[in-house]
């Protein structure tokens, strides 16, 4: 006989799934609509009371909101965007965070509080001056403007500094022995290894990079250089009657972040784990 | 002489004996110890360069800016002392809009880091089917800000939004979720629990997969029941992950923008109008710098404050094994 405390009990198996489906509902609500409303005909998505599925996969939508707007455009752009600062990040927190764990030099202590420091300051408390800067160098509207701010960033020389640490130590000992300097240790030794801590610090900067809001909301002007989450946010103020469209539009933004998040959910839990629990 | 770092001989600092045993020891380790001085700073170079560019300068900027008077252009016209904080503090929607932050995070966060445990546990426990709900609650990993605020733009709309229409199912009577001020900050609020999910969610369900499973049997052998094991062991030993979400959850509901500035744009009636969308406005609407950088920093000095008090008060009571 199981007792009621048993994990397969039946009583509690059901009051397990039971909830685990209403949360899924709450997180998911949400979405499920936006997929049904982006595969509805026009007089559909506008009935009421609202119809909760669409009577075939009507995809003129889909097919009107790539037409209306430059949403193929925004796309690009913020591929390019998220794929730059990624690239960047993860080679510049690298090579920090290989400093800090092999390299003994005065006042590295120092420095790496000065760094975990910088997470302190809100992105927020800067842009004014960013902004400044960014105009009088003639980087407003450009790639250049929306992608160097990003080119570092601490929680990535801490990422990478925890799992850094977490290789044997011997590795890096045998290699000094056979007289590897620390170029070669770095390029041959180090970065081949972390390829799993470098994954998950890529899929976290690339998400980030695309879901970006603020800052191309202000050094952006033309719609050739507006991001996807700017050029969204535009639908809506422009077609507020055809929610069918906007949210088509939101449907098509959303899809390559849920690509990505099927494929590199694993390394990005990883990372969002190691960064974390360790620190 | 050749330096050990790139010699193809043996790296003598492992073996204090072969050290010794070369000619000026002294002047070897030296050469040796400014040459790893120079590659420290090199390794850093990149990193450091964009931080200097873009954080510290500017937050420094910031710091001059909130003494003065600029005009559009952001060109400093006038030396402004302390004007700008003084009429800062005097403004009833400064006190407004920080009081406005204070209330989001209350609303957020908490019951943010209550739902990821509530999905974690659960997902943890489930056998089957834990797989489909790992993924089912890392789903808003990928929301954005500006693709989430719209779709619940759509859903909180006062007669054609889905919310109001379920309500009125249940017999309820419809909801002005973005135009009532009373109601405003709490659809908001959900609005980013719902966002922000995903994050909580990865965090603690890792942790309790990492806790020791020994400890957990022998507990539930003793005869603990779940709730007990819940609170006397998970939760102590959760408490440092708990810990970091409480302090980032905090950090990111400072920080908050994007969801007030597509849903709401601070109103109705200043409801929503929280710190960084308020500096947003200062500077970017009213093109007032030198006043949007003193709200800046009243944001960042917050933003020190909590984390000493979190570090100093919380730090203590984490349980970390």
């Amino acid at each position: 006989m199981r007792g009621y405390g048993h994990p397969r009990h039946p009583v509690r198996l059901f009051s397990l799934y039971g909830s685990l489906i209403l949360l899924a509902l709450f997180v998911l609500g949400p979405l499920l609509y936006l997929l049904a409303q982006s595969f509805m005909t026009p007089a559909e998505a506008s009935e009421y009371p609202p119809k909760l599925l669409p009577s075939g996969l009507y995809t003129g939508g889909l097919k009107n909101a790539i037409e209306t707007v430059p949403i193929f455009g925004f796309i690009v752009n913020s591929f390019v965007l998220a794929i730059a600062i990624m690239v960047l990040q993860v080679l510049t927190a690298a090579l920090a965070a290989y400093a800090f764990v092999y390299i003994r030099f005065s006042g590295s202590r120092f420095w790496f509080a000065l760094f975990i420091s910088t997470m302190m300051i809100p992105w927020e408390v800067t842009i004014i001056p960013n902004y400044l800067t960014v105009k009088s160098w003639g980087w407003l509207d450009s790639f250049q403007g929306l992608i160097v701010p990003f080119a570092a960033s601490a929680f990535g020389v801490f990422l990478l500094r925890q799992f850094f640490l977490q290789l044997p130590r011997e590795l890096f000992e045998a290699a000094r022995i056979y007289g590897c300097g620390h170029f070669r240790h770095f390029v041959s030794v180090v970065l081949p290894l972390s390829g799993p801590a470098a994954a998950s610090l890529a899929v976290y900067v690339f998400l980030n990079g695309w879901n970006q809001y603020l800052w191309p909301l202000l050094i952006t002007s033309s719609d050739a250089m507006r991001t996807v989450q700017i050029g969204i946010a535009m639908l809506q103020f422009e077609e507020l009657t055809s929610w069918n469209l906007v949210l088509c539009g939101v449907a098509l933004v959303l899809v390559p972040s849920l690509v990505l998040l099927g494929l590199g959910l694993k390394p990005l839990v990883r990372g969002i784990t190691a960064g974390a629990v360790k620190g | 002489m050749s330096s050990s770092l790139y010699s193809d001989k043996p790296e003598p600092v492992l073996s204090p004996a072969s050290a010794a045993s070369a000619g000026t020891p002294i002047a070897a380790g030296k050469l040796r110890r400014i040459r790893e001085q120079l590659l420290g700073y090199l390794f850093l170079a990149p990193s450091l360069a964009v931080f200097t560019l873009f954080l510290f300068y500017p937050m420094a900027r910031s710091v001059y800016l909130s003494f003065q008077l600029t005009d559009p252009r952001g060109r400093v016209a006038a030396y402004a002392g302390w004007d700008n904080y003084s009429r800062m503090m005097e403004s009833s929607a400064f006190w407004n809009s920080l009081w406005i932050t204070v209330k989001f995070t209350l609303l957020t966060v908490p019951a943010g880091l209550a739902l990821g445990l509530l999905c974690a546990s659960l997902v943890h426990a489930a056998g089957r089917g834990s797989k489909l709900f790992r993924f089912v609650f890392s789903v808003p990993l990928a929301l954005s800000v500006g693709t989430a605020s719209i779709l619940w733009m759509i859903l909180y709309h006062p007669t054609l939004g889905m919310l109001n229409y379920l309500l009125g199912q249940i017999g309820i009577a419809p909801v002005q979720w973005l135009t009532d001020p009373s109601a405003a900050l709490g659809s908001v609020s959900l609005m980013t629990i719902w966002m922000n999910s995903g994050f909580p969610f990865v965090l603690l369900l890792a942790a309790i997969q990492g806790l020791d499973n020994d400890v957990m049997d022998s507990s539930r052998i003793d005869g603990a029941s779940m709730w007990r094991t819940f609170f006397s062991i998970k939760l102590p030993l959760l408490s440092p992950t708990l810990f970091f979400l409480a302090v980032v959850s905090i950090m990111s509901a400072f920080q908050s923008f994007g969801q007030v500035n597509i849903l709401t744009r601070g109103g109705p009636a200043g409801s929503t109008d929280v710190l960084v969308y308020s500096i947003y406005r200062e500077a970017f609407v009213n093109y007032q710098f030198g006043t949007g950088s003193a709200l800046a920093i009243v944001l960042f000095a917050l933003m020190l404050l909590l984390t000493a008090v979190q570090f100093l008060v919380l730090g203590k009571k984490v349980h970390y094994q």
